[in-house]
């Protein structure tokens, strides 16, 4: 039996990002929620978010942010051999997203499936691009992270409804020389299963605030430490650390941890809610595009959320 | 030898103090954590996981939610 020779090295080559054009205020939804900007505000830090419309779904967000990403790469739909999508919001079981985001998007007949980590997706899907071409089973890897949550909403749920929202952001992986994507350090809490779940097909998402808050503020710095130390890389050196945009109380109170003081922290819980999957992506895109990080600075990534799930790496800024 | 009723009542000040900016002084035995010192549902396990380090007891969510007030918390952790 043979095998495939690997690249040296993986980096993301590009990033892009897509959000619904409809922005919900925190005052719009307390017409109809019994809550308050001020709650709101306080406990989440979300200011407000994007909701998509009626029509659009998960798989439209997806190959929306993955034109984006494919376009600033410089590839063409030729080039890619694999997509990976990472979601938990999707409308069907069967078929997959990742087979028609390619398929939208004009890639042949690539390798395609979908990661279900909930709000950790992103890093799974990106650590499995990274093993694919430094082990050669792919050249040019598109990895996008989409979620349509509203769908999964109780829309009279106070705890939930108002957290959650619609998004969707993308990564091209290709080969490298140098490495430009660290080791993936992850891992679960599967006895804590039922402190972010959906029960049933006719069910709608159920989280266990205070559960979740308490792991998330204790239990998740080591990991991303852990992230930093496989890499070689101290929190003093990151540029950015781009956490999941679950509540930006979590997000601060890693980051106090990590002690990184150079890096620009993701905040992009304020305007675009927690969006799953997607929101690592998506603050990340938006940071370049704001201009806020340089190419060639090294970001921590680190996901967390349902199963309980969670994984970091540390990449180089493209 | 087990801490005085007195000696966790300030420390639990300084506790609320550090995580909530509530002046140390206002933290009095008959306080109700939500209606009187306006201490919402995430910092309590912020106090909690602060707690826990500090008099080596073990605070879990569904104890937590009983702890209503300043006096429920001194007496658990001296229980």
């Amino acid at each position: 039996m043979r095998i495939t020779q690997g690249a040296p090295g993986a980096r993301v080559l590009a990033f892009g990002h897509y959000q619904p054009a409809n922005v919900v205020t925190n005052d719009e939804l307390a017409k109809t929620i019994d809550t308050s900007d001020e709650w709101i505000r306080s406990r989440v830090g979300i200011v407000e978010r994007r909701l998509a419309s009626a029509g659009e779904t998960e798989i439209d967000l997806a190959v929306q942010a993955g034109g984006k990403a494919m376009a600033t790469s410089g590839l063409s739909a030729d080039d890619f051999d694999l997509v990976i999508v990472a979601t938990c919001t999707m409308e069907t079981q069967i078929p997959n997203a990742a087979a028609q985001v390619a398929d939208r998007l004009g890639i042949q007949a690539p390798g395609a499936f979908d990661v279900n980590a909930a709000c950790a997706g992103f890093c799974y899907a990106l650590a499995a691009a990274n093993d694919a071409v430094r082990a050669g089973s792919a050249t040019n890897v598109l990895v996008v992270g989409t979620e349509k949550f509203s769908n999964w909403l109780d829309w009279t749920d106070r705890s939930t409804a108002v957290i959650f929202a619609d998004g969707a952001g993308a990564a091209v992986v290709g080969a490298s020389d140098t490495p430009g994507i660290g080791p993936v350090a992850w891992g679960s809490a599967g006895d804590k299963s039922d402190a972010i779940i959906i029960r049933g097909r006719d069910s709608f998402l159920q989280q266990e605030g205070q559960t979740v808050f308490r792991w998330a503020t204790t239990a998740l710095y080591p990991a991303a430490l852990a992230a930093c130390e496989r890499a070689g890389v101290d929190p003093s050196e990151l540029s950015a650390f781009v956490p999941h945009q679950a509540n930006l109380r979590i997000i601060e109170a890693i980051a106090r941890k990590l002690g990184a003081e150079k890096a620009v922290v993701a905040r992009d819980i304020v305007h675009a809610g927690n969006t799953s999957a997607a929101s690592i992506p998506l603050a990340l895109s938006r940071m370049i595009e704001r201009g806020e990080v340089e190419s060639g600075g090294l970001a921590l990534l680190f996901g967390f959320g349902a199963g309980l799930t969670y994984a970091g790496q540390v990449i180089e800024i493209p | 030898m087990a801490k005085s009723e007195q000696e966790i009542l300030e420390s639990l000040g300084k506790i609320i103090n550090e995580i909530t900016g509530i002046p140390a002084a206002d933290v009095t035995p008959e306080k109700n954590f939500v209606d009187e010192l306006d201490i919402d549902s995430l910092s309590m396990v912020e106090i909690a996981v602060a707690a826990q380090d500090e008099f080596d007891v073990e605070i879990p969510d569904d104890q937590l939610k009983n702890l209503k007030t300043v006096k429920d918390v001194i007496n658990f952790i001296q229980a």
